[in-house]
């Protein structure tokens, strides 16, 4: 390269080594001990959360219902008094459906706002890229949404369903109906290709064939091949983990090609309330979801929320799985908190086990071990208007199981 | 997107003005500004941010230089070449994923699989691929000349076929989409939409430790300036020049009897070398590297940065990139619900005002002030006092 000057050369290289020299310094610091991790301000009469849901980008439109259910929940602590006498104060963060941002406002919420817990995050990426951030710092997050198991992190309590309390319940309901294979569709991430491996591994053990998996690019609109493919495989039954838009598409694509819920049903394990008023009612009639929650679940509890609910945000707003978990997360913090006698996060975790909440769902309860709770799992039919109703459960809340250990077909799976 | 992808209305490098001071002298006079300038600039950034931010704006700020560094690498090619590179974020993923990889197979001890391979990939062993980034030997080159070997394969397709203007920018975010699709689709070896993550320790350094937290910073700046010393260098270098005039005049230059193919494919290996750079540097400041961070809207946000702070300069594209992520963690931070939409009017207003972006605010204030010091921001503009502003 001779077109660049020597001496041009010899200057930058001098102030590089002066650069290098600086960081020397900087380095030679490292073995001095400090230690990480900041408790939460709990000085004043009011305690701060963190909520960290995405208000912007392709995940907002669910991720704000999720918002607006932990603040209703805040507002009824507030009301009977707060938590140890102190009032709740939110401190709400964007995490703008982008990971690296989760984690940069958890960190600014743990660090700055040294908040009490945390309360949020919707996809698995998201979770993931938090997870070492409130490891690092000894923080609490509480996170609501089902996802795919094979996790149990110290600093996280799980209060949404693990496989074992959505999956599994709905592939037990198709064997019972008679369903002797299944096609898999999903989004191309983390959730659906890890819980089709799961379904795939209970499809071998249970006498069933999976005949097809496809994974459509997130928010792919284009499911004319699939839907082919689906409806020329002559399959008992459709097993759906699309996310988000895709669902429009699919289900559309699905009703035009003549397929329907009669001649050959579609489990969808992410679509509730809100997303069945996206979709449209006459794509979804009589098709199936598989949650623990749903607006029409019977009780005191789910009445009472549901009306809270509709009261703060409007008539129209249905409640779903998601919302309502976390919406019992704010309360099992509460009621954690309430045990263990103060905001200390080991001493709150130490408290977790055991805990109990008379939720819209039913009693639920904290598995310390797994710091995941037990839930009821039910299968839902979506009616005509636009409500899904429940057509079998489990009965009684599932154990959590988050690394499928009790089940013997898992094994080599986690 | 006309107003972006069309050819620079900025400067044009003109000759030295008749009636200055002779060029020996002033060509020192402005070697010693410059140097003073960076002096400042490093003061800055190793004195005054480190006393006066707190460990955790402090790793932000690691952060924006990490994307300060790609705007650096944009800078030549889009301000200097006239390469409108929508795809800076496959370099940037490609430096970030080779150094993530050694990180994790680091953590996870000689002869482990990381951690995601075992729960998603249910693989017995380490693919064979994985296997060299185990030795830092091999890991920490590649983070840059990974990346510059695929800009050099991709350049040499591309330039002599002349292809250009929109064509190359489509081209080029064409190639983002098709890493992410890549890297998503084999979730089992590259960890899917999650990318990887949780990464403890750096060569040794346990990253929980803030100490640690501000060596990475520490590294992060000098890179950095070390970039700039580079990017400077090449600038002002007669390969410098002919990149401008292919940028103006790829036919004249053609005429002239050089290749414009071979000049342009410099300053593209150059740029993607430097976002192969940056993304290394990233893993560790930030602790994770996922398909999200590479795709068609970062890279799209790597060009923003760019514009806004002025592409056509040395130091707007560092000031451009680290103005505009800070305002996007100051505004959300401020305003949660409505941040998108002010981000959208900065955008808007930069582009509609100051179409040079934030660097022609200083040339605008010299062309007022035209009786002041010759050559008083020199660092912004070298050698162009006889430019016009369009």
């Amino acid at each position: 390269m001779t077109l660049f000057r020597g001496r041009r050369i010899l200057a930058g290289a001098m102030t590089l080594v002066a650069a290098v020299a600086l960081t020397a310094c900087g380095s030679k610091t490292s073995d001095t001990d400090t230690a990480a991790g900041v408790s939460a301000d709990t000085s004043g009469d009011t305690v701060k959360v963190g909520l960290l849901n995405s208000l912007s980008g392709t995940m907002a439109i669910s991720e704000v219902t999720v918002r607006d259910a932990i603040m209703l929940a805040v507002e009824e602590i507030n009301a009977v008094g707060g938590v140890l006498g102190k009032k709740v104060e939110p401190v709400g963060e964007d995490g703008a459906s982008d990971w690296p941002t989760f984690a940069e406002k958890a960190e600014k919420l743990i660090s700055q706002d040294r908040v009490a817990a945390v309360f949020g995050c919707w996809t698995s990426a998201s979770r993931k890229a938090v997870k070492p951030v409130f490891e690092k710092n000894k923080a609490l997050l509480f996170y609501p949404v089902q996802y795919e198991g094979l996790e149990q992190s110290p600093y996280i309590f799980y209060t949404g369903a693990t496989t074992n309390q959505q999956i599994v319940p709905g592939l037990d309901y198709l064997k019972a109906q008679g369903k002797k294979s299944v096609y898999l569709v999903g989004s191309d991430y983390v959730f659906p290709r890890t819980a089709n491996k799961i379904i795939k591994a209970y499809a071998a053990a249970n006498g069933m064939t999976v005949l097809g998996e496809d994974y459509a690019p997130l928010g792919s609109t284009e499911f004319g091949t699939i839907v082919n493919k689906v409806k020329s495989s002559k399959v008992d039954a459709v097993f759906n983990t699309l996310n988000g838009d895709s669902n429009v598409a699919f289900f559309k694509e699905y009703t035009s090609a003549g397929l329907t819920a009669a001649s050959m049903p579609v489990v969808s394990v992410s679509i509730a309330e809100e997303e069945v008023k996206g979709i449209g009612t006459q794509y979804l009639a009589d098709q199936l979801t598989a949650w623990n929650y749903y607006q029409t679940t019977p009780g005191a509890a789910n009445e009472k929320f549901v009306a809270a609910y509709k009261a703060k945000f409007g008539p129209d707003k249905p409640t779903s799985d998601p919302m309502e978990a976390a919406y019992v997360s704010v309360h099992l913090w509460k009621a954690m908190v309430e045990k263990a006698g103060t905001f200390e996060v080991e001493k709150v975790r130490a408290a977790a086990d055991g805990i109990t909440f008379e939720a819209p769902e039913g009693l639920v309860t904290v598995d310390g071990t797994t710091q995941h709770i037990a839930k009821t799992a039910r299968i839902g039919k979506v009616g005509a208007d636009g409500l899904i109703t429940e057509v079998w459960n489990s009965g009684q809340p599932i154990k959590p199981d988050p690394y499928l250990k009790s089940y013997p077909w898992a094994t080599g799976l986690s | 997107m006309t107003a972006v992808v069309g050819p620079p209305t900025v400067t044009t490098v003109g000759p030295v003005p008749a009636g200055g001071p002779p060029p020996g002298r002033r060509r020192r006079a402005l070697r010693l500004r410059a140097a003073a300038g960076f002096a400042c600039g490093a003061a800055l950034l190793f004195a005054v941010a480190p006393l006066v931010l707190s460990d955790f704006r402090l790793s932000l700020l690691a952060k924006y230089l990490c994307l300060a560094m790609v705007a650096v690498g944009v800078g030549i090619a889009w301000g200097r070449g006239g390469m409108l590179t929508l795809g800076q974020g496959v370099f940037f993923g490609l430096g970030g994923y080779a150094m993530a990889m050694h990180l994790k197979l680091a953590d996870a001890g000689p002869g482990a699989m990381p951690d995601f391979m075992q729960l998603y990939g249910q693989l017995d062993e380490l693919p064979v691929w994985w296997r060299p980034f185990a030795s830092p030997w091999f890991a920490l080159p590649a983070t840059v000349l990974l990346p510059m070997a695929v800009a050099f394969g991709l350049g040499s397709l591309v330039f002599r076929r002349r292809v250009r203007g929109a064509y190359f920018a489509i081209l080029s975010q064409a190639l983002a989409a098709a890493m992410v699709i890549l890297l998503v689709g084999q979730q089992g070896t590259t960890g899917g939409t999650n990318g990887l993550t949780d990464i403890q320790g750096f060569f040794g350094y346990d990253l929980d430790d803030p100490v640690n937290q501000r060596m990475v910073y520490f590294v992060i700046a000098a890179c950095l300036l070390g970039l700039l010393v580079l990017a400077r260098q090449l600038i002002q270098s007669r390969y410098g020049e002919l990149l401008v005039a292919v940028r103006d005049g790829e036919e004249r230059v053609r005429f002239l009897g050089y290749d414009p193919a071979s000049v342009k494919l410099v300053a593209y290996v150059v740029a993607a070398g430097m976002a192969g750079l940056a993304g290394a540097l990233f893993v560790p400041a930030v602790g994770i590297i996922s398909p999200a961070l590479i795709g068609i809207v970062p890279s799209i946000e790597f060009v923003i940065g760019v514009a806004v702070g002025g592409r056509a300069t040395l130091l707007g594209p560092v000031l451009g990139a680290v103005a505009v992520a800070w305002a996007r963690t100051a505004l959300s931070e401020r305003f949660p619900g409505t941040w998108t939409y002010l981000q959208g009017l900065l955008f808007v207003l930069v582009v509609a005002f100051l179409p040079g972006g934030l660097a022609s605010l200083v040339a605008l204030a010299r062309r007022r002030g035209d009786d002041g010091p010759p050559g008083r921001f020199t660092l912004w503009r070298k050698r162009s006092r006889t430019e016009t502003v369009a």
